[in-house]
């Protein structure tokens, strides 16, 4: 009938975000994230291990406005990667599957997450002072 | 393979705008995804504005009244107008729902119609739903047996079959299939939720005794796996059913299988 290729009906762009699928995501991307906070992690350790050169320049780098922030980002990222692990960990067992608990599952583990990161922060500039 | 974006001859433009007749004063404007594979053109999304004071309730009646007061070239499918036949699920408001149990009254604004979502269309409304079909064929969804037959029927206790509850209401409207994330990027390859729901549907049933080769079936990366507990399905099922449960249902069979 029709020589050409049918076209492909529209998905992301009209798709309504639903917080199920937006909490995956972040899932994914926290996950990500992890992935890379993991190598600046290293990337510290190892820098205390060439002296005190390397480690302060290190140091001096996760301390900018822009270091702070990415770690501000690995911060929610951990405990929102963990939250939501936890949350497939029911999942696994088949547990909280339905839609309410779904709902309240998903905004629990984002206020914990939120509330974690702002604790730690917290904590750390009460210690360090600045 | 994931792509965010819509090939070439997908891209949708502005459409035509249908008017409303003169004198009328409830007008609702509906936005309706329309692909006429005749043309040589790309699909476009057109304006109706329709008279709520001569309509229904349902999205299923603005869409037969535009076809039929307004553009007869509009194509959809449609059968029960009740929710039992599974027909007429478009993406309606954003999210995958069937027409004809969808009140117009929920919906804020423009009512925007368009396919289920990243599937090959046939025309306007109408995907193409052969490769979920073909999906659904390689589950084998009958009962499989290979104890004798017995003189009555084969019986079950109200326990066992109240396992089945949740999973015979599917309809195979494919909203959930549809919504889903995974099965937009891996959909050659990811059975989707609603097959897996009716897969899982046959592996609770006590009557069948194929649970086994249901089960070593399915045990694939991409077949089950695929699923990442994302949760739209249930999200968007008309039926109120829980696909993701069911998913669910089947990976601890197999986890359970292992230990």
């Amino acid at each position: 009938m029709t020589s050409r290729e049918r076209p492909l009906s529209p998905h992301l762009q009209i798709y309504k975000w639903q917080i199920t699928m937006a909490l995956s995501i972040l899932h994914r991307m926290t996950g990500v994230a992890l992935v890379v906070g993991a190598l600046l992690l290293s990337y510290w350790l190892t820098s205390a291990a060439y002296g005190p050169e390397a480690f302060n320049l290190a140091h001096g780098l996760f301390g900018t406005i822009l270091g702070r922030l990415v770690l501000l980002g690995l911060t929610f990222s951990l405990f929102y990667h963990l939250g939501n692990g936890v949350r497939h960990l029911f999942w696994d067992v088949g547990m909280g599957f339905e839609m309410p608990n779904l709902r309240a599952s998903g905004i629990a583990v984002v206020v914990f997450a939120v509330v974690f990161t702002l604790l730690t922060w917290s904590a750390a500039y009460i210690v360090r002072g600045g | 393979m994931v792509e965010f974006t819509l090939p070439a001859n997908s891209k949708i433009t502005k459409g035509k705008t249908h008017k409303a007749p003169d004198g009328a004063t409830n007008i609702r404007r509906f936005k309706i995804y329309r692909f006429d594979p005749d043309s040589g053109e790309t699909p476009r999304l057109d304006t109706f504005e329709v008279d709520m004071d001569s309509c229904g309730p349902m999205v299923l009646d603005a869409l037969l009244k535009m076809k039929n007061e307004m553009d007869p070239t509009l194509t959809f499918r449609r059968s029960c107008r009740e929710g039992v036949c599974g027909s007429c699920s478009f993406n309606i408001d954003g999210t995958n729902t069937l027409a004809c149990t969808k009140a117009i009254d929920e919906i804020k604004g423009d009512v925007k119609i368009y396919p289920l979502p990243h599937m090959a269309v046939v025309k306007d409304l109408v995907p193409d739903l052969s490769v979920p079909y073909a999906q659904y064929a390689s589950i084998e969804p009958w009962i499989k047996t290979d104890s004798p037959l017995p003189q009555g029927e084969r019986l079950q206790s109200p326990e066992d079959r109240a396992k089945l509850d949740g999973l015979w209401e599917c309809i195979l409207c494919f909203c959930c299939q549809t919504s889903c994330p995974s099965y937009w990027w891996n959909g050659d390859r990811y059975l989707g939720p609603a097959v897996l729901l009716q897969s899982y549907r046959f592996i609770a049933d006590s009557r069948d005794e194929a649970t086994g080769e249901r089960l070593d079936d399915l045990d694939d990366p991409f077949r089950l796996f695929r699923c990442h507990t994302i949760m739209n399905c249930t999200s968007t099922c008309p039926k109120g059913l829980n696909p993701g449960e069911a998913i669910a249902g089947i990976k601890m069979g197999l986890g359970k299988r292992r230990s």
